[in-house]
């Protein structure tokens, strides 16, 4: 098997591997939802003093509180996601014999990466939404359409964040321990996705930056395309922002594999 | 006096089996059940059995990491759950599969950790140091980190680390696994010369009958959490379905001989191979066929242990 | 033990963190960027609470300096209780790969050991932000310093440090048992601490009657800081409340050292 075939079959099996993990999907849904209920408490409190702040009203704010939570497993803000495994098969060595495998290694943990989320969509997305819909007062577009772009979204979302992850695993290759560089990219990906603090409410200059990075993807665009904050002609542009960070971290991500390969090769191992 | 003893000592497990995509069953399983042995002090003794059969359970028990379900324990002395810090001073664990080294740490310093962690007189670490230095060719290691030890090396780094403080007792959980013919035979004089020498009583688990052949006059057979058999190894000869072979010269050619209580399995020209059980007195068989047949000569073969304990794996799966 | 035998958990618990701090000097660029980032974490953090500032003059009605008084507050008493115990959320870790069995070998308490290991020098950039956002908010907020004030400010420190190392404790207990749900701790001290960088007026009753009889976090700062930041409480309840941290603290360290116990001897040790 090879080819589309296969790397269905990789993000079928990774799906199934995470379905497993009953206990941690449990515990992190509960997580999930009490920080979705402390931000949001925290985020009536902020609008109450001023109603329309960053062109949100306050259900709007809430409500992007849940999709924050809702989206911060499955988008992976805080790591490790399927390259956790890359990362200790690059630290142990055995990722000389992914190489040699006829299969492309960053397709292959994509796919791996894509059917962890699309579990986690499910299982750590919807629990905290419907604490979220019983205690406060959200709002969700009825109109189908946006749902599926928002779909869509989400998808582009989960590569722009594999794609920076995958760059994370393949430090290891010059790195021996990878976890300050982890550190790092959670440090970057939770504050510029706006899981705390929208990206809408920060300061001038601040806003501009965050909105041109890679991380807006992540949740702030997903986000705002599900509130209808996006229509029309801007959510193209949201999604063709998305894929061309995609594009340009998935082949940056292959340029630095190959100089990494031709390293072990050098050093033998 | 005993050193180890246990006194019909159960563990229970419960565990939960998915039954259906949705449903999953409670069942309780009896990892050692009804367990009684005791082990004196200086012996060395062997304790096999298929995986899963409640070796580890017990050896985990013995060390006090798991609680028994029932029954009673002393090591030392001492009930090893209750008294598991204080036990730990006086017993040495070698886990095959894993180290309880710190990897990144040269193997010097582990050492030197250790004798802080368990307060060895530094006169004392200093000789058991240079011995084991000596006697496990661990000189050239010392200052390497663990991580880039082989697995040979880092077994006798294991094994040096679980001695410095002068255990009363060494568990080694498959010592030799994993080891070429020339480390795990070094290994073995090794602990040979520790049990003898230092006095250290050895309860060692093990795939590799060679081990026991070599190292231990007493073996404990368990299965199913219980002990199916206790005794010199030499004895596991009669152990179970296993049979021994009477071979019988005939002066002539003949059909397979027929007598009660045994199995002509060969024919070889005037020679034939008859198999009858293990325990069972070649006496009468002798007899028989000496007074049917015109006999040669005789020889009895036995089992070799290999067989015994394959064929004691293979019945109880 | 030999010794006294807090003085020789002390020991032990410094042996094997030194040993940790070594380790991790083996992997230096990789160490230098862990400091360097999780002091940019936490900064991050702060800078959160800033921008919001930003854009409003007061937050359930608490100044900027007041919300920093909080926040560092908070922030120190986990940030040292992480200092110390932040590897309990790696029990259940330990539990899998069957390392705690070797941790239970040896004559140093298990939960000394586990709070050692791979102790983390790193993690005091998160101490000194909360050191730089305490100092700031101690400075700038308006505080009518009494001795009963001044002494409250350390003993605040301390309990809330003892709270949240109970929880870290309980999680690690409870992971004894369910070894894959290391994220159940993270509600509580993580999202504890969240909430209690804001001024608890901001939630409704409930949740601040639940967060002081069911999960005692307000103790960490909340009650010492109404006296301190002197604030009508929301909950009207008695003064004596304000200075109950050391109780909370005493009453939480029990309860995690009972259930501590209570794991180990329940433990199935079933790591491979």
């Amino acid at each position: 098997m090879s080819g589309p075939g296969l790397y269905a079959a990789v993000a079928v099996r990774s799906f199934r591997r995470y379905s497993t993990y009953r206990a941690a999907t449990l515990a992190g849904a509960f997580t999930n939802s009490v920080f979705g209920v402390i931000l949001a408490y925290t985020f009536i409190a902020l609008w109450s003093e001023r109603p329309d702040l960053g062109g949100y009203d306050v259900t709007t704010a809430v409500t992007f509180v849940w999709i924050g939570q809702a989206l911060l497993t499955p988008v992976a803000i805080f790591a490790s996601g399927a390259e956790a495994d890359l990362v200790e098969r690059v630290r142990t060595g055995d990722v000389a014999i992914d190489l040699y495998r006829p299969t492309d290694l960053q397709l292959w943990w994509l796919a791996a990466d894509l059917g962890r989320a699309a579990f986690q969509l499910l299982a750590r997305g919807l629990p905290p939404t419907l604490i979220g819909l019983l205690i406060f007062d959200l709002r969700f577009p009825s109109n189908p359409v946006t749902w599926l772009v928002f779909l869509l979204s989400v998808v582009l979302a989960v590569t722009v964040s594999f794609s920076i992850r995958y760059l994370l695993a393949l430090s290891g290759f010059w790195l021996l321990d990878v976890r300050g560089a982890q550190t790092l990219t959670i440090v970057l990906s939770t504050f510029f996705s706006g899981l705390f603090l929208p990206l809408v409410i920060f300061p001038g200059w601040l806003k501009d930056v965050a909105f041109a990075l890679p991380w807006a993807s992540l949740l702030q665009l997903p986000a705002d395309v599900l509130l209808e904050e996006r229509t029309g002609w801007s959510v193209v542009q949201a999604l063709a922002f998305q894929a061309a960070w995609a594009t340009a971290l998935l082949l940056l991500g292959r340029l630095v594999l190959r100089v990494a390969t031709r390293r072990v090769v050098v050093q033998g191992g | 006096m005993s050193l180890i003893e246990v006194d019909r000592v159960s563990r229970t497990f419960v565990v939960r089996r998915k039954t259906s995509t949705l449903r999953r069953a409670r069942q309780v399983v009896r990892a050692v059940d009804d367990l009684s042995f005791t082990v004196t002090a200086g012996e060395m003794v062997g304790y096999i059995g298929p995986n899963g059969a409640g070796k580890s359970t017990t050896i985990k028990m013995l060390t006090g990491i798991l609680v028994p379900s029932s029954g009673r324990l002393r090591v030392a002395g001492l009930d090893p759950s209750a008294a598991r810090v204080e036990l730990a001073r006086r017993i040495g664990v070698v886990f095959g599969q894993r180290t309880t080294l710190w990897w990144d740490l040269p193997l010097r310093d582990s050492f030197a950790l250790l004798r802080r962690i368990y307060r060895v007189p530094l006169t004392r670490f200093r000789q058991n140091l240079d011995t084991f230095v000596e006697l496990l060719d661990l000189g050239d290691l010392l200052h390497r980190p663990v991580r880039q030890l082989s697995l040979g090396q880092r077994m006798r780094g294991d094994i040096a680390a679980a001695l410095l403080h002068d255990p009363d007792i060494l568990y080694l959980d498959e010592p030799t696994i994993g080891l070429d013919v020339v480390s795990k035979s070094a290994l073995r004089g090794f602990l040979r010369e520790v049990n003898a020498e230092r006095n250290v009583t050895v309860l060692l688990t093990t795939h590799d009958l060679v081990d026991i052949e070599q190292l231990c006059r007493r073996v404990m057979v368990i299965d199913h959490g219980h002990l199916v058999y206790d005794g010199e190894l030499a004895g596991l000869h009669a152990f179970g379905n296993a049979r021994r072979t009477l071979v019988v010269d005939l002066s002539d050619p003949a059909p397979p001989v027929d007598v009660r209580g045994a199995t002509v399995t060969r024919v070889d020209g005037p020679r034939q191979w008859l198999e009858f059980p293990a325990q069972a007195s070649a006496a009468p068989i002798v007899a028989a066929v000496a007074a049917g047949y015109d006999v040669a000569d005789l020889s009895i073969q036995e089992p070799a242990i290999e067989d015994v304990i394959r064929q004691l794996y293979l019945d109880r799966r | 033990m030999a010794d006294a035998p807090a003085l020789g958990r002390a020991r032990a618990y410094g042996l094997l963190s030194w040993m940790w701090i070594r380790s991790s000097m083996a992997y230096r660029t990789s160490f230098v960027i862990l400091l360097t980032s999780s002091f940019a974490i936490t900064f991050l953090d702060f800078a959160a609470i800033l921008i919001m500032f930003a854009s409003v003059d007061r937050l359930g009605g608490f100044s900027v300096s007041e919300v920093a008084f909080l926040y560092g507050s908070t922030s120190l008493a986990l940030g040292f209780a992480d200092l110390f115990g932040g590897s309990l959320d790696r029990v259940g870790a330990r539990v899998r790969d069957g390392s705690l069995d070797a941790m239970l070998l040896r004559p140093v308490p298990t939960l000394v050991q586990i709070m050692a290991d791979q102790f983390a020098i790193r993690r005091l950039g998160r101490v000194l932000q909360a050191v730089l956002v305490f100092g700031w908010a101690l400075a700038t907020a308006d505080i009518g310093w009494t001795w009963d004030r001044v002494l409250l400010v350390p003993a605040m420190l301390v309990c809330g440090t003892a709270i949240f190392l109970a929880i870290l404790v309980l999680a690690g207990a409870f992971q004894v048992l369910a070894s894959d749900a290391a994220d159940v701790g993270n509600a509580f001290t993580y999202g504890g601490n969240t909430m209690l960088q804001y001024p608890l007026t901001i939630y409704p009753t409930e949740v601040v009657r639940a967060v002081t009889f069911v999960v005692p976090v307000a103790f960490v700062n909340w009650y010492p800081a109404l006296h301190i930041l002197d604030r009508a409480d929301p909950l009207n309840l008695p003064t004596w409340w304000q200075f109950a941290s050391p109780l909370a603290a005493a009453v939480m360290c029990g309860v995690a050292a009972m259930c501590w116990r209570a794991a180990l001897r329940h433990y199935r040790s079933t790591g491979s």
